[in-house]
């Protein structure tokens, strides 16, 4: 195994499971269904579906884990004030606004 | 279509009656609640605007044309949203309107970002022994900083979307209504833009890079 590109025969069976198998679904179909997954609109069935290919997929689980944590820093890092412009608004700016809004 | 948007913005919650003194004044032509108006949002709207348009200059004239633009409607604001809840959509319009007019909504791609799958439709990725903690991340400014500029990476027509979303938390019709595209178009976007970005993120969230 280098850098996740698993090759040979355990993938191979694992993809012919995963395409063939009753209640299975492929890592690519599993890709379709994330956003759907994570705002909590997947009927229940679909759900139990994208449950259990998590349980046996090593890759779809990591891949989960890593793509809520970005969704996570991205919010966090808009949170530090240093992301925004600086709080102190230049009072010419608000005497500009001030001014436009009277003529 | 905006306007539409701008009237059914959500319920207000917790209305209060300082509010309305303000907004009554402002519809009066009130100097003096026009000013107060302007000096306690004009700063989170500049915010906004940086956000999305991520220059100074830009987001002043954005955020004056903004007010300009709420003091000739706000006549006719129903009062059925906060009032900041409303500032914000024109803020946003505003803001998308300006991207559109310097045509900075382009069409870049974005599969080289996009997760592999090998012929069996099976997931490519590396293992990941270690995933870095958001805390971690996000605790020097220096790192805070390389993910600003790593989202400013991503194509303008996902960036923006994954902003209205996950940043401004607007809801998929809002931000659907707002760009003019469909809902599943948005939803499309969004994942593309967070996939994209998991994977220009992957050093610090392996905790690998500084």
């Amino acid at each position: 195994m280098t850098d996740g590109r698993r090759t040979g025969p355990m993938r191979w069976m694992k993809g012919m499971m995963l395409k063939h198998m009753p209640l299975m679904i492929t890592c690519a179909e599993f890709e379709s269904f994330i956003l759907a997954y994570l705002e909590d609109e997947l009927p229940a069935r679909e759900r139990a579906v994208f449950d259990f290919h998590l349980k046996i997929c090593r890759e779809c689980r990591d891949y989960l884990a890593a793509y809520r944590r970005t969704v996570e820093v991205g919010k966090k890092t808009f949170e530090d004030p240093a992301a925004a412009v600086p709080d102190a608004v230049p009072e010419d700016l608000i005497k500009a606004v001030l001014a436009a809004r009277r003529t | 279509m905006v306007e539409s948007l701008l009237k059914t913005a959500p319920a207000a919650e917790g209305r209060d009656a300082e509010e309305d003194e303000l907004i009554d004044g402002v519809v009066a032509g009130s100097e003096s609640h026009a000013e107060r108006l302007v000096r306690t949002h004009i700063g989170w709207m500049r915010a906004v605007a940086f956000r999305l348009l991520r220059d100074d200059g830009l987001a002043d004239d954005c955020v004056q044309e903004a007010l300009l633009n709420a003091f000739q409607k706000i006549g006719s604001f129903e009062r059925r949203s906060r009032l900041k809840t409303w500032l914000h959509r024109i803020t946003v319009n505003q803001a998308l309107m300006k991207l559109r007019a310097m045509k900075r909504l382009n069409e870049q791609p974005i599969d080289p970002l996009m997760p592999e799958f090998d012929e069996n439709a099976c997931r490519i990725e590396a293992p990941w022994p270690r995933l870095a903690s958001t805390e971690e991340i996000v605790e020097r400014e220096s790192v805070r900083a390389l993910v600003l500029s790593k989202i400013g990476e991503l194509p303008d027509n996902y960036r923006i979307v994954l902003m209205l979303r996950d940043i401004e938390e607007l809801e998929t019709a809002e931000v659907a209504e707002l760009l003019e595209i469909s809902e599943s178009n948005v939803k499309v976007r969004l994942h593309r833009a967070r996939s994209a970005l998991k994977k220009l993120l992957e050093p610090l969230l392996r905790g690998e890079a500084t």
